[in-house]
């Protein structure tokens, strides 16, 4: 046992810095949140016979300036955690502007080791790069990495090490100048502050007045609430703005900027780096002038799109029948152990059938999943966002709004929860409140399988085509919705769309691997845990309370009377029998049908007809959506189950889809009325629950509620006015 | 002569002279190093002529045109 170390992985996006985690903590690696908030926190251990280091991936982030969450975690992580070491991963490529985070971990003074990574690439484009030298002159560690291949890990915790033992905790803040206008005001507040012991336990003296003039929201906040002292600083502050606007004509943030800018260019200019490359075109260009072409980039987009569809639908049919049968079989085995009743159907048709029919899309959901995941660590997905940024921004959302939107089934088969998570990366609170509200519209997986159902039965010819329709409605219900949002309760300007195209980069096996086993274990967990407890819950409301005995009896009566008729009836024996099973049949059919609206559903269902008859709805669809709420995989179930009570014999049953066909209740507009109340009404439970906790309850009652009256206004407007015209 | 960079066409190269955007903006295109004194290249439009594409500084940048009225360039010629 040697000693333990804090360390702190950084970077910014696209450096790699998460490849060089993986490799280092191999599969300790475990996901959790921050405290409070949703940024993902990332950790995992890295042994030698001498020392273990505990890291932590801290968000990518381009600096410790600005106010997103990622880089409020980054710099909170570091003040108050206080790490031993922070490893700071460059891409070297682009080595100017990643120097720039890194010149901030050092004002804060955090001991600080250098990753310079993907030099394969650099030395492919022939660049050289001195890592002595500039070790030498910024002052801390520097190592020579290739991520992708695991290249310099043993280096870097050796460099950890030998920080950590020469350092021995003690923090040393590097001050670089920033001019004659600032560097007097600084040493002032300095000053100040040391005298006053201003939030000194927290904070350094230098790099607290640096961020006064950066007037940085959060620790102005904080010096409020310290003492008067925040005053006095903040007038200060006011002066030297004023003299900076006049003979300069900009800010004292854009100062600080320019100055640690032009720090680091001293740096490299001493011979750091051999040749400058600046504008060479390279083979990311090349990519992007067909990828981004004007009308070949929209093309191919679509042509991705597609063949994502195609595939998960295609391959993943074969691995879902695998699972689905399994669980049938299951089904199957439990159903001949148990004896009949209660038990037996509650462990057949509410737990293994309920559970069954979601895990069967965990096939579907992990192929759709590594290739989004293939194609965001290409790079192609920030290509998407900058192709549709325009079309986006007209209906108040952003480019980066396209992720959520295809995760959550803008491509059938999402799913939103991993799809409401994914909003994340949307910084604007309101663009990504509106994108939170109304991903949600698209068809998600349990409500492919829904409309699958649906439109087999109803327009069994062109099947395709209305698929497609539904999911071309579905995007324009969503950004019509997001629209009125952003004109109402969402008003204001719209975020930057200032942003780095990635090179592309062939993603590493192990990464894809890793962020599909994320968001498919996310998925099984819901299948496992609230879709178990829901389809319990649903078997329970659909059984319960049972017909009263009388009521059995008479069914029992009319059966026996259609057995005794029977008797008397023309033809042959055979014909006879035929007959007969029809009308047992019916009768059990029947009396299904009125054990299901004797029970709480049926009785719900009931209860909220004289406002569901306006919009048309069938009283089947009524109980299903009652259950969808739940999880919209139950859509199905319950509708079969209400299709399918009563049934006796399995093997002649007419599929569900040809039951609902023959069903006269179901007239064009009334199909249309269902097929957009299902698109629209509500998120599910699980859906509800993630966007309370991606932004509060208010937001996640809204969702709900703002969403069902959308919904419903649309299925009225769709019934009524689809009825005059038939 | 300095012009904004929403004028410039792709292919052409030029230098950043000064950023006037304050607030979120400016800090976002300073963090990403658009600061005076970048050279850089426009590299394509989206295919509605917005957003505009910059490779500066070993990497691609994006930016929207009305986000690019701030930024005063001196076209290289």
């Amino acid at each position: 046992m040697g000693t333990e170390y804090f360390v702190a992985l950084s970077g910014q996006p696209n450096c790699g810095k998460s490849t060089m985690f993986n490799a280092l903590t191999g599969a300790t690696a475990r996901v959790g949140n921050y405290p409070g908030i949703t940024v993902d926190r990332t950790e995992g251990r890295y042994c030698t016979p001498e020392f273990c280091a505990n890291l932590v991936d801290l968000p990518g982030t381009y600096s410790l300036t600005s106010y997103s969450m990622e880089e409020v975690v980054a710099r909170d992580v570091i003040v108050d955690e206080k790490p031993d070491v922070v490893i700071n991963m460059l891409d070297a490529t682009s080595l100017e502007r990643s120097l720039y985070l890194a010149v901030q971990f050092m004002e804060i003074g955090v001991p600080v080791v250098l990753g310079l990574n993907m030099m394969d690439e650099v030395r492919k484009k022939g660049i050289r790069i001195d890592s002595e030298k500039l070790s030498e002159l910024m002052g801390v560690p520097v190592v020579e990495c290739i991520a992708r291949r695991g290249v310099g890990k043993e280096e870097l915790m050796e460099s950890v090490q030998k920080v950590v033992e020469k350092t021995k905790g003690q923090w040393t803040p590097v001050n670089i100048s920033y001019g004659h206008d600032l560097d007097p005001a600084i040493d002032d507040m300095t000053e100040l502050i040391t005298e006053n012991e201003f939030m000194t336990d927290r904070y350094d003296p230098h790099w607290l007045a640096v961020k006064y003039l950066e007037e940085d929201e959060i620790v102005m906040k904080n010096g409020r609430k310290a003492g008067p002292l925040s005053e006095q600083l903040e007038e200060k502050v006011r002066t030297v703005s004023e003299h900076i606007q006049k003979t300069l004509n900009t800010y004292p943030e854009a100062v600080l900027a320019d100055y640690r800018y032009g720090f680091i260019n001293s740096i490299l200019k001493q011979g750091v780096i051999s040749r400058e490359d600046d504008l060479r075109f390279d083979f990311s260009d090349k990519i992007d002038l067909v990828l981004t072409h004007k009308f070949l980039g929209p093309v191919i987009m679509l042509l991705i799109m597609y063949s994502m569809f195609y595939i998960t639908f295609n391959v993943g049919a074969v691995p879902q029948g695998w699972v689905e049968s399994g669980f049938a079989w299951f089904s199957n085995t439990v159903g001949s152990l148990l004896p009949d009743g209660l038990i037996k159907s509650m462990v057949t048709s509410g737990v293994i059938d309920g559970v069954g029919a979601v895990m069967g899309f965990t096939p579907l959901i992990l192929i759709m999943f590594s290739m989004l995941v293939f194609l965001e660590d290409l790079g192609y997905m920030a290509r998407v966002s900058y192709m549709v940024d325009r079309v986006f921004r007209s209906f108040g959302l952003h480019g980066m709004s396209i992720m959520p939107f295809i995760m959550s089934g803008g491509l059938p088969g999402g799913c939103a929860v991993p799809g409401v998570m994914t909003c994340r990366t949307l910084r604007s609170p309101k663009e990504r409140i509106a994108t939170i509200i109304t991903a949600p519209f698209m068809i998600c997986g349990a409500k492919t399988t829904a409309y699958l159902m649906l439109v087999r039965a109803f327009y069994p010819d062109n099947a395709t085509t209305v698929m497609f329709g539904l999911v071309l409605i579905s995007w324009l219900l969503a950004l019509c919705f997001g629209r009125l949002l952003r004109w109402t309760a969402l008003k204001g300007e719209s975020t930057p769309f200032v942003m780095e195209l990635p090179p592309y980069r062939i993603p590493t096996l192990h990464g894809i691997a890793i962020h599909t086993w994320d968001r498919v274990w996310e998925y099984v967990k819901k299948a496992g845990t609230v879709i178990l407890a829901i389809s319990i819950l649903m078997w329970a409301l659909m059984t319960f309370p049972q017909l009263p005995a009388e009521r059995v009896a008479a069914f029992e009566t009319q059966r026996a009377q259609a057995v005794e008729q029977s008797t008397s009836w023309v033809g042959t024996a055979q014909e006879k029998q035929s007959k007969l099973d029809m009308a047992l049949a019916e009768i059990s059919y029947n009396e299904g049908e009125s054990a299901l609206k004797h029970s709480y559903a049926g009785r719900m269902s009931e209860a909220i007809s004289p406002v569901t008859d306006v919009a048309g709805f069938p009283w089947q669809a009524n109980v299903a959506f009652i259950g969808a709420f739940a999880a919209k995989e139950v859509f199905v179930s319950t509708m079969s189950t209400a299709y399918s009570l009563g049934e006796e014999d399995p093997e002649e049953s007419l599929s569900l889809s040809e039951k609902i066909a023959a069903d006269k209740a179901w007239t064009t507009p009334v199909i249309w009325s269902v097929f957009i109340f299902l698109m629209v009404y509500v998120p599910c439970m699980v859906t509800v629950a993630v966007i309370a906790r991606e932004t509060n309850w208010k937001w996640a009652t809204f969702s709900v509620f703002g969403s069902l009256a959308f919904g419903y206004s649309l299925s009225v407007v769709i019934y009524q006015v689809g009825s005059l015209l038939m | 002569m300095s012009v904004s960079l929403r004028t410039m066409r792709k292919d052409q190269k030029g230098v950043v002279v000064a950023v006037n955007a304050s607030g979120e903006l400016g800090r976002r295109i300073r963090d990403m190093g658009l600061v005076p004194g970048t050279e850089f290249m426009v590299v394509g439009r989206a295919p509605l002529e917005d957003p505009v594409a910059l490779r500066m500084k070993g990497f691609t940048l994006t930016l929207r045109n009305n986000e690019a009225d701030f930024i005063v360039v001196k076209p290289e010629d």
